[in-house]
């Protein structure tokens, strides 16, 4: 996180605020030159003197995902109280550093926010000799961890993998793609009669059938929930994995990309970026903790409680690539897997692992997941991808 | 008004808000900005509506957005039936000319438009905005940031009071990026213990104290319960109506009616075989 320091050139309040705004965009909220009026719009609003009322106003009118909203508090200390702040010199005492850390005008805010702030203040040791704060409480993450995420994907998606996976990709949603319906519905073109129509119309032509009319089985497209791991263990495959993911939202059918690790991120909009260094860029952002731990039950909870109900339904394929360890209880992944399956129409597991010789699915939390997986494929290189479009012909 | 107003406003009505919420309120009002509203289901997103609604003694317009909600359910749309009859009868006097069709006669307002239009600011409520198709919220942006509604037939119609907009979501859909920035924004969590003893106490006075501190907390840690439906603050008001309906006065000492009056709580048979007596025991147990 960058470094606050008010510089002595500022001058008041709307200069110290349109530098609250660069803070929090350099932090990721999207918030513009707009914001910074109504931000002082705001604060002319309410009692601004009062540390509490002013914090409340900016987050309810700066934060504008439940993200930024969890994320507010830290950094408006990190800002206003520079709490984020390195220190070089000898430590002071925390009253005292608290104290002439504050802007003039909050330094006689009430007991109570002055109790949380210390606590914040012991939360944050600095790192003697490092340049950058690493964050408070892992809420921020430092500008250099998060440059180095991203450009980890970069290299990830070099153009040849990309081709291959994308290549790949296409003719698996194409084998599932074409499906049509078993029932004729009408239509303009089609194979076969519509001879109750005819017949019907024939009756305004005095019997006479001169109106034809046409029915063919019309398409009903399968969509694509595609979920992708990318913990720790996975680190190796991402490279296939995060370019098929590509490929399946370029394919035409109907996709939607999440990844996950402790936590789940929706990135259908980020790889639909025609521009793929960008795509990269913006997924980077988002894969904050990309190469951690896994939870998968609870990423696959936190998707059915949110995006299932949209997401899910009758024609969906749901897309699982993981290699299956986690850390969350087997029986949980288990129980997450029988409701996704009676929302979606199958499950499909892709695991690297399964590519290997001999592998039997020892994993507590696979032999928790086999029984309500529809197929489960190995997928370790772009070969045995590509080699499972006869098996999605089956699905 | 003041903040404090907000919040004494809202609490004669019995709703109990934590001062983001009531901030956020305040400021939708003197900056005349719509505010959304995430949370969980249950936490009373809905209720705000109709707390300010009757706080500010106005109506409340709700438009209840779902999937393949379009312009004429949501902001207006002709009346074709009376406009045939119209032109069938001056047909018979000798002809009608066709702008006086397209009028306010005609005009059948719906939600948006009827809240822009109204002379007293009223509360517009536009429920789970993300359950609407993404066509929609485009469409919505240009009622949020200028309160105008443009009708080819009849030019723009600007508000001459501004309602106050409160959008709800729960999180289905991603909503975009254009209409977070138009609007405030307050996230609503399950309240904390004291908060939701405060509004037990608001909504039911007569449920004696020392039940509403067992209900409260039965269901508090209810909550940390892996549950696939976490039940709602409706939910625990529910509960504690069904219980003081059967004459409860102890959950100690009535386990057959807490037992059965658990379908007020939870709402899936998974839920229900997860918090046997044995669990409830326990939960009792620790609260009492």
């Amino acid at each position: 996180m960058q470094v606050t320091r008010f510089p002595s050139r500022a001058q008041g309040l709307a200069d110290r605020m349109s530098g609250f705004i660069a803070h929090l965009r350099m932090n990721g909220l999207r918030v513009g030159p707009k914001e910074t009026g109504d931000a002082l719009a705001a604060l002319s609003a309410i009692d601004a003197t009062d540390a509490v009322q002013a914090r409340q106003a900016l987050c309810v009118l700066l934060a504008g995902d439940a993200e930024d909203w969890r994320r507010f508090d830290a950094l408006f200390d990190a800002y206003w109280f520079n709490a984020g702040k390195q220190r070089t010199g000898i430590a002071q005492t925390t009253h005292v550093r608290v104290q002439s850390a504050k802007p003039m005008i909050w330094q006689t805010q009430d007991q109570e926010t002055k109790d949380t702030q210390s606590g914040i203040d012991q939360a944050t040791t600095p790192d003697p000799g490092d340049g950058e704060a690493e964050g408070m409480g892992g809420k921020l993450i430092a500008t250099r961890t998060a440059n180095l995420s991203r450009r980890d994907l970069r290299e990830v998606m070099d153009e040849e993998a990309l081709k291959q996976a994308e290549a790949a990709a296409l003719t698996l949603a194409r084998a599932i793609r074409d499906r049509r319906s078993r029932r004729r519905k009408q239509s303009r073109r089609g194979s076969a009669l519509d001879m109750r129509r005819i017949q019907r119309a024939s009756l305004a032509r005095g019997g006479e059938p001169m109106d034809l009319f046409r029915k063919a089985r019309p398409p009903r497209p399968m969509r694509i929930v595609a979920l992708c791991d990318v913990s720790g263990s996975m680190t190796v495959y991402s490279r296939v994995f995060l370019a098929f993911l590509k490929g399946l939202i370029g394919s035409g059918t109907e996709a939607d990309t999440y990844l996950f690790h402790t936590r789940l991120m929706r990135v259908t909009d980020a790889l639909r970026d025609h521009d793929t260094l960008r795509a990269a860029g913006r997924l980077s952002l988002m894969a904050e903790g990309f190469g951690g731990g896994t939870d998968i039950s609870g990423s696959l909870e936190s998707f059915l409680s949110g995006y299932g109900a949209r997401a899910l339904n009758g024609r969906t394929i749901v897309l699982i690539l993981s290699d299956g360890y986690c850390s969350s209880d087997p029986q949980a992944l288990g129980d997450v897997l029988a409701r996704i399956r009676r929302k979606a129409r199958r499950i499909v597991w892709l695991n690297p692992l399964k590519g290997w010789q001999d592998y039997q699915p020892i994993a507590a939390a696979m032999q928790a997941a086999e029984p309500y997986l529809d197929a489960h494929l190995p997928a370790n290189t772009l070969e045995a991808l590509a080699a499972l479009e006869p098996q999605f012909r089956k699905l | 008004m003041t903040l404090s107003d907000v919040q004494n406003g809202l609490a004669a009505q019995g709703y109990v808000a934590d001062d983001r919420l009531a901030m956020a309120l305040h400021l939708a009002q003197e900056l005349g900005r719509p505010l959304l509203l995430e949370g969980p289901a249950g936490v009373g997103k809905t209720e705000v509506a109709k707390a300010v609604a009757a706080w500010r003694d106005t109506r409340l317009i709700r438009l209840q957005c779902y999937e393949g909600l379009d312009a004429s359910h949501a902001i207006y749309e002709w009346n074709y039936q009376r406009q045939l009859l119209a032109i069938r009868a001056s047909e018979a006097q000798g002809g009608t000319s066709e702008t006086q069709l397209f009028t306010d006669d005609y005009l059948l307002k719906r939600p948006l438009l009827e809240a822009i239009s109204a002379e007293i600011p009223p509360v517009l409520l536009i429920d789970e905005i993300d359950r609407a198709d993404e066509e929609f919220e485009a469409y919505l942006l240009e009622v949020l940031s200028d309160f105008q509604i443009t009708i080819p037939e009849l030019g723009t119609i600007t508000a001459r009071v501004r309602p106050i907009v409160i959008l709800t979501a729960n999180g289905t859909r991603d909503l975009s990026d254009a209409l977070r920035r138009r609007c405030l924004y307050s996230f609503l969590d399950y309240p904390s213990q004291e908060t939701e003893l405060a509004i037990l106490q608001a909504r039911m006075p007569d449920v004696e104290a020392t039940l509403a501190h067992q209900i409260v907390g039965v269901v508090q840690a209810l909550r940390k319960e892996d549950l696939e439906k976490t039940p709602g603050i409706a939910e625990m008001l529910d509960w504690a109506a069904a219980l003081s309906g059967l004459g409860v006065n102890d959950l100690a000492q009535s386990r057959d009616e807490v037992q059965v009056t658990l379908v007020c709580l939870l709402k899936t048979a998974a839920d229900y075989n997860a918090a046997p007596s044995e669990v409830m025991d326990r939960l009792i147990g620790k609260v009492a």
